[in-house]
Formats: structure tokens, sequence, C-alpha cells
């Protein structure tokens, strides 16, 4: 392990400091990358944080996969990096064409915060490779759009070449197929909605984002 | 009626005649009497523009002039207090070289008439009150109080300010980290909707907002200026008005909010404190520029001129009357050295944050408004804006039949049939309201919205370092009890916030507080306030806890009526070893119960005499303030060592809502005796909780009461699926749970209309 | 040749539009029947400078698609106008 994270900040981003503490307790080092950069540096993993890049305005991600710092997201990934893109990141990663699909409205047209259990169904990414699949992990999601739909073709794809990476137990909003995350073909670019950077001591409620940070970290 | 006392002395050079004009300055809110006090401090008739500027100064809102002379009856030092009342906000020392600043406002009107964009702008507003200290805004907390859940206005209007709240906070990246929901006829046309920021910075970074040094300058950052919420003064324009459409674009408009705005603003400002580039930092709220630059100025026995036609504007056409008192929303000003201006000006557009030079610091001690041919448009004393405003001793009479309203008691109203469906009645899961905030942000959050206080860890809000301490934070308000008797249900707020943070194992640091009241012009309702600020400060002097800030909010009424008299205080607590999860509002099977503090069969003011229609009448007890403090500290210290599962306070409802949210929220049931009547299981006797024990650890709990004398008594054990007090109710768990959880969801969940 | 465009995003067919499905729900409570098909989008309207209407559609087409859209749940319809000389 011993990695050096970019974890990418766009104007609106508010989880990047989380994702900095987090990683850091895992023994990883990270410095904030702003949108406006043309490099990565010398990261050896990336993370697109949540929050509300550019206030989410028009669509969430949809401003933010113009940015300078995408097209070295774009090459990082391409060149089999791995990148994970956690909530509005996520968001950011589909409208950007890394990972397919799109986030849309809860069905519930609420806010959701709270903690919820996914399952992991592949344990074969980068974020998911520590894990047992089917093992149960307690992390919280924070979100309007985190409702995942894509085509008919697409997820029979996702299916079929064991994409989806974790399940919500008990669907909080509406995503096709209960899908809380996804890899790419590669499977080094993952995009998830819940936060597993929220659930790193039981002191806030759950540790299981460890299990994921770690794999990640591994890579 | 004007304090002659307060104030500074009048110049002599009082014109002869100060007779106003016409009645300009009435339609602006202003006396005669006031009037004349102007052209007392200029020494002439004033211009419009500076009749607009001390119209909106000395509005209520601004001076605070009906409850100044109250408020500063409050306690406001302690060692740890580095600012108290009368800054952007209160700040103390909470060791390890951070501060925390902490502020409560109200928006309630802004609210009544648009609820979403109402509570947006509310957060907003706070947020740069926090960050104008030079803290990094880390929880905000909303307590809420709208009509009741069956009117359909009340309905939209408590949807709409639950997703302002939501949809503001979440996007600017501040957590939510608890607040109050209440429902009451009380507040069916005027809700409450308060709001209090907690923030963090290192000790020496503290700011205040100061314009120091002749020839710095004002620098304006963020949005552009509009007619947004210059209500009050647009009588001005209105003279010119005809009803033709065009005219229609110079009407004040209400404020709407922009969290990403805000977001950059937030991040521009504290880069621009970090890299010291700022003398000071001043938020813009209420009275817009005229209250920044004049307050800046004063504060810092400076003067300054104000260039009115550099402010970017987002209409055409504004007069300097509409530039000078606009409200529009996410915009702050630094004072800054014009040799720093260009690296300030970089570091705004590297957040894509407006930034404008709009003034000079001058050594004249005068607010001068200048256009752009440099000719002044208004001259006044920067500090008669704000330290010569008219001070009012309000008449005040407690109400006439006052006497035979306490002696109506309601232990006197005939016993319910049926306990449990009156405990039915009372539970309300509000989690509808909370789950649509985000409150995890900064991975600070140990306990959240839903217990009886917030906790969170407390991290160098630079270096990151964890303390392994924490804060806590409980907002209270309880306008039943002060109804009844607004000085001991004032004192009885504070019992129950000291009783909050005692179960998540915290002691009391400062409070805040959000006076909502009626008309002050009625005597009543300045009686009550009087009343409400001894009632605070008698507790406040016996928890030796600090008032650092506050707000008033009068002219409360609804459908003709004043609102119940209601104050609502934030307390921030320290929990000195954080080192694992308070107990919480819970129950474990096989636990001991355990009702610790005095509990006396009173009902006057209690939610059970409410639902059966007797309110504001009877009498509350005299708290013992010593009693509770004693109680308090008890419970804290056996929260803090470990021996209890379960912890939460008595209040509202009294110990049987306390006993079925404990049950609720666990899934475990109980059995309970030793309560023996509804008037004991309602009661609302202050200072009180609820524990449950493991059976193995009741014996150490108890040595630990025993040993300070603490009256308290074993009333049952958590077990089963019922929810038992002998003699009284026998209710499935399972009924109460589907109560609590289906209440909120099932009135608001379904979408709601203006009604 | 300056014109005024109008671009309608709304959701493609078969992509649920949960907005949408509430009004619709809440309608007939509130006493306004024989009202369906309730469909939420949303309209940006701003200005293009371009050759001709065949030049400014281009390039709102291609702003559509890349930018105010996004093609995996939305479609949009562009209306342009030649805006009235000053």
């Amino acid at each position: 392990m011993a990695r050096h994270v970019a974890v990418i900040r766009f104007p609106g981003t508010n989880c990047e400091f989380d994702v900095v503490e987090a990683v850091t307790a895992e023994g990883a080092t990270a410095e904030i990358v702003f949108h406006d950069a043309t490099s990565l540096g010398a990261a050896d993993a990336v993370v697109v944080a949540g929050g509300f890049a550019h206030g989410d305005y028009l669509r969430p991600g949809a401003i933010a996969r113009f940015s300078p710092v995408m097209e070295a997201v774009a090459a990082f990934a391409a060149d089999g990096g791995p990148v994970v893109g956690i909530c509005n990141g996520f968001q950011v990663l589909t409208e950007a064409h890394l990972l397919p699909g799109a986030l849309q409205k809860n069905a519930g047209l609420k806010f959701r915060c709270g903690m919820v259990d996914l399952r992991v169904d592949s344990s074969d990414s980068v974020l998911t490779s520590g894990a047992a699949e089917g093992q149960l992990l307690r992390i919280p999601i924070n979100h309007f759009e985190g409702n995942y739909t894509c085509s008919p073709g697409t997820l029979a794809e996702l299916r079929d070449q064991d994409r989806v990476v974790l399940r919500y137990v008990d669907n909080p909003n509406g995503s096709v197929d209960d899908i809380a995350g996804i890899c790419n073909e590669g499977r080094n670019v993952v995009g998830l909605m819940p936060h597993p950077e929220r659930a790193i001591s039981e002191l806030l409620g759950s540790d299981d984002g460890r299990v994921l940070l770690r794999s990640f970290l591994a890579a | 009626m004007v304090d002659p006392d307060a104030g500074t002395a009048l110049p002599d050079s009082t014109p002869s005649d100060t007779a106003p004009p016409d009645d300009t300055h009435r339609a602006l809110g202003l006396t005669d009497d006031e009037y004349g006090r102007i052209c007392g401090i200029l020494g002439r008739h004033p211009n419009h523009l500076e009749l607009a500027m001390y119209s909106v100064m000395w509005s209520e809102h601004c001076s605070y002039k009906s409850s100044r002379i109250h408020l500063r009856r409050f306690p406001t030092e302690a060692p740890w207090v580095l600012v108290g009342p009368g800054e952007g906000a209160g700040v103390v020392d909470v060791g390890d070289g951070i501060a925390a600043a902490l502020r409560i406002e109200s928006h309630n009107h802004p609210s009544a008439i648009e609820p979403y964009q109402g509570a947006a702008t509310g957060v907003g507003g706070i947020l740069r009150d926090i960050f104008s200290m030079g803290a990094r805004p880390i929880a905000v907390m909303d307590p809420l109080r709208f009509g009741p859940l069956d009117e359909a206005r009340a309905r939209w209007v408590a949807e709409g300010v639950v997703s302002g709240i939501s949809g503001y906070g979440n996007s600017v990246g501040v957590p939510t980290v608890g607040g109050e929901t209440v429902f009451d006829e009380t507040y069916a046309d005027n809700p409450l909707v308060n709001v209090l920021c907690l923030g963090v910075m290192p000790t020496e970074r503290l700011v205040l907002g100061r314009a120091e040094g002749v020839g710095n300058l004002a620098v304006l950052l963020g949005s552009t200026t509009g007619r947004d919420g210059i209500g009050g003064v647009s009588v001005l324009a209105s003279a010119g008005f005809s009803d033709d459409e065009t005219d229609a674009d110079k009407r004040p408009s209400v404020q709407v909010g922009d969290p990403y705005e805000e977001k950059r603003l937030i991040e521009a400002c504290l880069e621009l404190l970090d890299r010291d580039l700022a003398v000071g930092v001043q938020d813009l709220g209420g009275a817009g520029i005229t209250c920044a630059t004049s307050e800046t100025a004063a504060k810092g026995g400076a003067g300054m001129d104000v260039l009115v036609d550099a402010v970017p504007l987002r209409q055409p056409g504004m007069e300097p009357f509409e530039v000078m008192t606009s409200e529009s929303q996410e915009r702050m000003l630094a004072i800054v050295t014009p040799e720093r201006l260009d690296e300030v000006l970089a570091i705004a557009e590297r957040w894509e944050v407006r930034a404008t030079v709009i003034g000079t610091v001058t050594g004249s001690g005068r607010l001068r408004v200048v256009d752009a041919a440099g000719e002044a448009l208004a001259d006044v004393p920067a500090k008669s804006l704000e330290e010569d405003a008219p001070l009012y001793d309000r008449p005040r009479a407690e109400p006439a039949d006052l006497a035979a309203r306490r002696a109506d008691r309601a232990v006197a109203l005939p016993a319910p049939a049926d306990c449990g469906a009156d405990l039915l009645d009372m539970l309300c899961d509000t989690s509808w309201v909370w789950s649509q905030y985000d409150h995890m942000l900064f991975l600070n959050t140990v306990e959240g919205p839903g217990g009886d206080a917030a906790v969170l860890r407390l991290k160098h809000p630079t270096t990151g370092a964890d303390t392994g301490r924490g804060l806590a934070l409980t907002t209270d308000g309880n306008h039943l009890w002060c109804a009844v008797d607004p000085r001991s249900g004032s004192a009885m707020t504070v019992a129950e916030s000291v009783m909050n943070l005692a179960v998540v194992g915290a002691r009391p640091l400062a409070m805040v507080n959000c006076m909502n009241f009626g008309n002050p012009e009625h005597p009543e309702v300045m009686w009550q306030f009087s009343e409400s600020v001894d009632g605070l400060t008698d507790a406040l002097r016996a928890f030796e806890v600090p008032c650092i800030g506050g707000n008033v909010s009068l002219y409360n009424e609804s459908r003709g009526r004043d609102i119940d008299p209601t104050p609502i205080i934030g307390v921030l607590g320290v929990v000195d070893r954080l080192d694992h999860r308070p107990p919480g509002v819970r129950l474990v099977d096989g636990g001991r119960l355990l009702l610790v503090g005095a509990t006396v069969a009173e009902l006057d003011g209690s939610l059970w005499a409410a639902r059966r229609g007797h309110r504001g009448r009877g009498s509350l007890p005299t708290v013992d303030l010593g009693a509770v403090a004693a109680t308090a500290g008890v419970v804290r210290e056996l929260v803090a060592s470990g021996l209890v599962q379960g912890a939460h306070d008595v209040a509202q409802g009294g110990v049987g809502l306390a006993l079925a949210e404990m049950a609720v929220a666990s899934g475990v049931g109980f059995t309970a005796a030793r309560i023996p009547d509804h008037a004991h299981l309602f009661s609302e006797s202050a200072g009180r909780a609820v524990l449950c024990v493991g059976a193995d650890q009741v014996r150490p709990v108890l040595d630990v009461l025993e040993a300070h004398g603490v009256p308290h008594s074993r009333i049952g054990a958590a077990a089963g699926d019922r929810m038992v007090v002998k003699d009284l109710f026998d209710v499935s768990l399972s009924e109460a749970v589907a109560a609590y959880r289906d209440r909120l969801p099932g009135a608001l969940g379904a979408g709601t209309t203006q009604g | 040749m300056t014109f005024d465009a109008v671009v309608e995003v709304r959701l493609r067919p078969g992509i649920a539009d949960p907005q949408g499905a509430t009004i619709e729900r809440a309608l007939p409570a509130l006493g306004f029947d024989g009202v369906g098909g309730v469909q939420v989008g949303k309209s940006i309207r701003f200005t293009v400078e371009a050759a001709d209407e065949a030049a400014a559609r281009s390039l709102v087409d291609d702003l559509c698609h890349r930018f105010l859209t996004n093609p995996v749940i939305e479609d949009s319809v562009v209306t342009l106008t030649a805006a009235a000389v000053a």
C-alpha cells in the first residue's frame, strides 16, 4: 500500500476534507487538487469527492465534467489508475462518460441522509477487492439525486459483466436493480452514492467504510 | 419613553426647527421624536437618502430599541468568553487553541411569506455571521415552530421551510445536526424559523468587523445588489410609481438564496483570513451596505466614504437609497490595505467571487455616500447610525387577569380515561424533517438529530488534530411553560438545556438566545419579555453559564393575537472525554429504569394540559435551580463514566413520554410502577432524567446518586413488546411505533398546498 | 443575426418522472379533474448570434447534446426565433 491520493475539488465540493481525513487515517497521503489543475501530479489514486460541484446547477456534474482536471482524470483512468467517485463524484463520472448511466432525483423527491445497509455484490473492483461478496456494510447515504438509471442494454451489460459492485438492501432512492455502486469495464473506475469516508469509526456509527477504502488504497 | 441615559449626548447645534417637513419619515417607520433626534445629530434636516439609512438602522430589527435595556441584564462574562454579545457572534475558548463561535437568529417573517426562500436565506445569513468572525461553520441547528398539523397552510409552510433548509444547508456544505419541530395553534400565521450556527477557528485568528487604517479599502465580495428586501424603505420609490408594468420592476422582491455563491464566499473569505489579507470582515445582513460600512467604521473609530456608483447592480436604475439599504444575499465586506488588494482580488477570482472596491476608510468619523462625480449624497456620523439609536423602556404590565389565571389549576382537570391514548397522541418522530438534512458532513457527528443534544468531535480547525473531546449543542424552547409564567418557564428552559447536555455527558459552556415575542407596543408583551429575561438570567447565574449573544424577534402575531412568548435558547457544552458514544435515547433489554430528580404532581403548562385546552393558566413552580444543577452534574458523571445504557431528559409529556420515546426509538418495551397517577405521569417538573442501567450496574449507579443526595426512584425494567405503567396504561409497542413513525410522513409526505 | 432560443429539456420517454407523477397524484384532491399526462422539465432561454437560422440551429443542437441535456435521460426541443431588431 502506501498511496498518494489526489482528491478532486470543484467549486461547491464539500466532502474533500473528509476524504483526506479518511484515507490519511488508513496510512495514505493525500492532496486536494483544484478543478483548474491540468495534472494530477504524483497521485497514484484519485477520489472525486462529494458535494455540489458548481451548485449542481443545470444537472449534478454537468458543468464539472468540462473542468480541466477531468481530462487528467480520464487519462489517469485510461491508464488503469484507480478512480472512485463518491456521491456527487459518481454523478460527475457518469456525466464525463467514465461510467455508464445517470443519476436522477430520488423516487421520494426528498433529499435523504442516513445510514443504509449495502451488500457487496462483486469483489472484483478497485473499491471492493478486500470485501467478501455478500458481505453487508453499514454506510451512510446523503443525496437528492442518487436514483441510478440506465438503458436496459446497459443494465444487462452491467449484470453480465458483474459490474454492479454494491447494492442497497432496502432501496432508498428508486435506483434500478437496487444499484448503489458500479465499476467500468476495466474495474479500476468505481462510482457509488454512499459515503465510505463517513463510516470510518464506531464513534461515528460505523467503520464499515474502511474495508472499501483499504481495498482502494491497495489497488 | 426615550431613555435619557441611552446613547450619546446630542450636539448643541440642533436646529431650532426640527419639525418634519412632511410624513416621509413616518412612512419609513420613524417617529416625530426620532426625526428630531436625527436633526439633532446632523445639525440640519436629513435628506431622503439619510432618512432611509437612519430608518433601517433604527428599525426594531437592527437597533433592538425596545429590548436592549432588558438584554443588559444577562450575565455575559466568564473566563472562557472571548467575545460576548454585540458582535457578529459570541466566541468562547474551548481549549487546545480552538475558539468556538456561536450565534442564533430568527427568519420568522420572511418564512411566513415564502417558506423555502425565507428559511434558506436564514441559513445563509447565520453562516455569514460565523465566518465573518474568522470561524469555519461546522454545524447548524434549526428550532422550528409551525401552526397545527391539521391546517393546510401550516403544512405548506413546514414543508417549504424544511425544503429550504435542506436545499441551502446541504448544498452550502454545513451539516444540520439538530433542532426542534413543534406544531401549535399559537403559530398558525406566524411560524418561528430560528437558526443557530456553530463555527470553530484557531484562537489566534479571531477577527472582528473593524475598519481601521485611513486609506484602507472596503471591498464588497459576492453577489450583485438588487432590490431584495428593501420593503421598509420602498415607500421612497413608490411616490414615483404608477401602476404600469415597468414600475413593477422597481418593487422590492423576496430575497432568494444562492448556496453555491455562499459556498464560494465562505471559501474565499476563509482563505483571505488564513493568509492574513483582511484587516476586518463584516457580513451584510439587515440594512445591507449601510449597516456593514457604518458598523465597521464605527467600531474601528474611523469613517468611510462609500462609492455608491461602484456597487455592482443586478437591476438597472437603482437609486442610491436602494443600493444602500438592499438586503441582497451572499455579500460580505472586507477591509483591506491597498498593498494587499491585488492578492485579495486574485483569491476572489480563483473562487469566482465578484470583488469590487466600494469604499475608503477615512479619519473623519463620518459615513459619506459619494457618487461618481465625488459629490456627497449623504454625510452622517458613522457611529450615530448604531450608537445613537433611541432606546425605549416601553410600558410593561402583567396581564389584568393574572390572578384569576393562576388560580385555574390543571390538576383539577378530570383524569384521563386512558393515559395510553393520550401518550400515543404525543409521540412524534421528527426524522421526516432531519433525514432531509446532511447531518454527517465533516466526520464530527457522534450524536446527530433525534437525540437530546448533538455531540460533535472537536478537531482543530486547521491541523485537523482530534482533541479527544467533544462539543455538544442543544436548542430548547417551551411556549406552553412561558405562556403560564414567562419567568419560571424561561428558567425551566435553561434547566432543560442543561439536562439535555448532561444526558450526553456534556457540561454547559455558553448560551445564545432568540427571543420570539409579540408586539412590543403591547404592555403585556413587554412584561412577558422582561420576565423572560429575568428567568433566563436567574438560571444562567445558577448554572454559571454566560450569555454570549442573542437575537430578538418582535411583532410575532397570528390572527390578531400575540404569539405565546417563545424564548428559544441554544446552549453549547463540552464533553471532556469523547471516547464512547453517549448512551442515547434508548432502552436495552433487561435494563433497569431509574427516574432521577424530584417529581411534583403538577400539570400547569404541560403538553398534556394544553391538549385539553388548558393553556396559559395555572402557575409553574419556582424551579430549584441548585437541585437541577446537582442532578445534572450527577447524570453527566454517570453518563461520562459509561455506567448508563440509555438516558433521556424528562420534559414535555413528562416521564410517560420520556419512557415511550426511549421504547419506540429502540424497539424495546418496558414495565414500570411507582407512578401513582396521570399527574405524576405527565408532570413536567424540571431537572429530571430517565436512565436505563444494566442490572449489574444498578448498585454502583445508586451509590453515586445516594452519595450526592440526588432524589431518584427505581421505576421498572426494560423488556418485552409492550409499554406498561402499572394501573395507568398498557400499550403495544408496535402500535406506539406506528403512531410515532407515521405522524409526520402521513401529514407532510404526500405533498402540500398553500391552503 | 440574433436569435432568441428556447430549449425545453424533458425526460426521455420511459424514464421515470417522479415530479410529474407527484403533481398528477395531487390533482384530484385539489379539485382539478381531467388533468393527466403531467411531465416536468425545464426551459432554458438565451440569445444566439449566427449567420443564419441553420447555423444557429446547428450551434444550439450541439450545445444541447453536449451540455444542456444528459442524453442518457433527457431530450430537448429547440425553438428559434429571429430577435426583433432594436
